[in-house]
């Protein structure tokens, strides 16, 4: 019942936040609200108990997509720019769109219906085999990056290749991105003495608590992908507070660079070692003796490769909307 | 004995609600933006901390409340800054406080 309660309260919010976005025309106002839309959608994943979904969603939808915005709003007007007269038409569309889905919402099953085709399709299997083939307690991550191995080097590549686009976009001269940070001079907040010592003192927290959420990930929620959104949002608190230059010389781009394309790199030779060591790509069990010791070894390795992954290419992002002014 | 600690924690919380909720009111209902984050600011300062501190007593001595206090040590430190950044940002954009001499700008503002 409480449950309940909240779930419904935190949904109303949400759809006042939603309609604030729609209603704002000024951009930081929206990219503000659209942060708070993250932070309630994690709650509301926390609420039906997805604990590694809220995660990834605080930190990547509340965190670092927010700052990502911010830096790209430097390069836009600060206003929504004035509508054309489709005004009609798109209401037309969204309504209609709208009253499909609330049609659609009554064949939906009840929530948490044992009976729902979601729980009767596989999810019975992997709940029953994870403790016996794979051994780990954290389901998620065992259907993630053992069961559904595929998918997720197909996120991976997913990410490496938006961060390609984004580099290919706003990146600067051949072999030389960011060039125009290159000066190691201290800038950004570095006057102001209390976000400083702040700064000091929090960022080692929070790079080991995304080391932690790294390699912890088989037995509580986390993995590579949450990992890499706090390590990002760790280091762009520091150039935050201490200037671009000086994060880009903590770690310089072509380290960044290297960083997306190895971890892709790492997961896919994972695969690859499956195949050499007479299994089938991305099998994990033929890595070591015994089959549960290698899926413990491939799970450990292809977590590491998103992990880097997803650091590389949203620190490239985040370094390639500083550099344009 | 465990009856007096469940009501000392639950006046804690309740203790802290009221000043996340005249945090809330202060937001709202202030004059201009150094008053507002000045109410806002009890949201993430004082109110937790009671609420949290309620918790750490129901939860009594182990792991939680552990996490409790580090949750609790980390509000402590980032909200004040959080406000301070947010503060001096108004600050140096030019929005001067009400009340203050108004030599330029903000017309939109009574004296």
């Amino acid at each position: 019942m409480t449950t309940l309660l909240i779930g419904i309260f935190l949904l109303s919010l949400l759809v006042i936040t939603a309609v604030a976005i729609v209603r704002s025309e000024d951009l930081f106002s929206a990219v503000m609200l659209s942060g708070i839309f993250s932070l309630l959608m994690a709650l509301n994943f926390f609420l039906l108990d997805a604990a590694d979904v809220a995660l990834t969603e605080a930190a990547v939808g509340a965190g670092v997509a927010t700052v990502l915005l911010l830096a790209g709003l430097k390069l836009t007007p600060p206003t929504e720019a004035r509508g054309r007269s489709l005004r009609k038409l798109s209401v037309a569309v969204i309504a209609a769109t709208t009253l499909l889905m609330i049609y659609a919402s009554f064949g939906q099953p009840t929530l948490g219906d044992p009976n729902a085709p979601a729980q009767q399709h596989v999810a019975q299997w992997y709940i029953e085999k994870t403790p016996e083939l794979i051994d780990i307690p954290n389901i998620v991550t065992a259907v993630l990056s053992s069961f559904r191995g595929y998918d997720t080097l197909g996120e991976v590549f997913v990410v490496l290749t938006a961060g390609i686009g984004v580099m290919f976009l706003l990146g600067g001269g051949r072999g030389k991105p960011f060039s125009r940070l290159d000066s190691r001079v201290e800038e950004g907040l570095s006057g102001h003495l209390i976000p400083k010592v702040m700064a000091r003192l929090l960022i080692p927290f929070i790079l080991l608590f995304a080391l932690f959420i790294q390699f912890h990930g088989e037995y509580s929620p986390g993995g590579g992908f949450q990992a890499g959104a706090i390590f990002v949002a760790g280091i762009i608190l520091y150039s935050l507070v201490r200037g671009e230059g000086l994060a880009l010389s903590v770690i310089p781009p072509r380290v960044l660079l290297w960083m997306s394309a190895g971890g892709a790199l790492l997961y896919g030779s994972v695969g690859l070692a499956g195949i050499l060591m007479g299994g089938q790509f991305l099998e994990y069990s033929v890595l070591a003796d015994n089959p549960v010791t290698g899926q413990h070894i491939g799970i450990i390795v292809i977590e590491l490769g998103v992990g880097l992954t997803v650091t590389g290419v949203l620190l490239s992002i985040f370094h390639a909307f500083a550099a344009r002014d | 004995m465990n009856e007096i600690l469940d009501l000392i924690a639950g006046l804690l919380v309740v203790a802290g609600s009221v000043f996340v909720l005249a945090g809330g009111i202060g937001a709202l209902r202030m004059p201009d933006f150094y008053t507002r984050i000045h109410g806002a600011s009890l949201t993430d300062s004082l109110g937790p901390v009671l609420v949290l501190g309620g918790l750490m007593i129901y939860a009594g001595l182990s792991l939680i409340a552990v996490k409790l206090a580090a949750v609790m040590l980390f509000l402590l430190v980032t909200s004040p800054t959080a406000t301070y950044a947010l503060a001096n940002a108004a600050l140096l954009s030019g929005l001067r406080p009400e009340g203050v001499e108004n030599t330029s700008t903000d017309p939109e503002t009574p004296a």
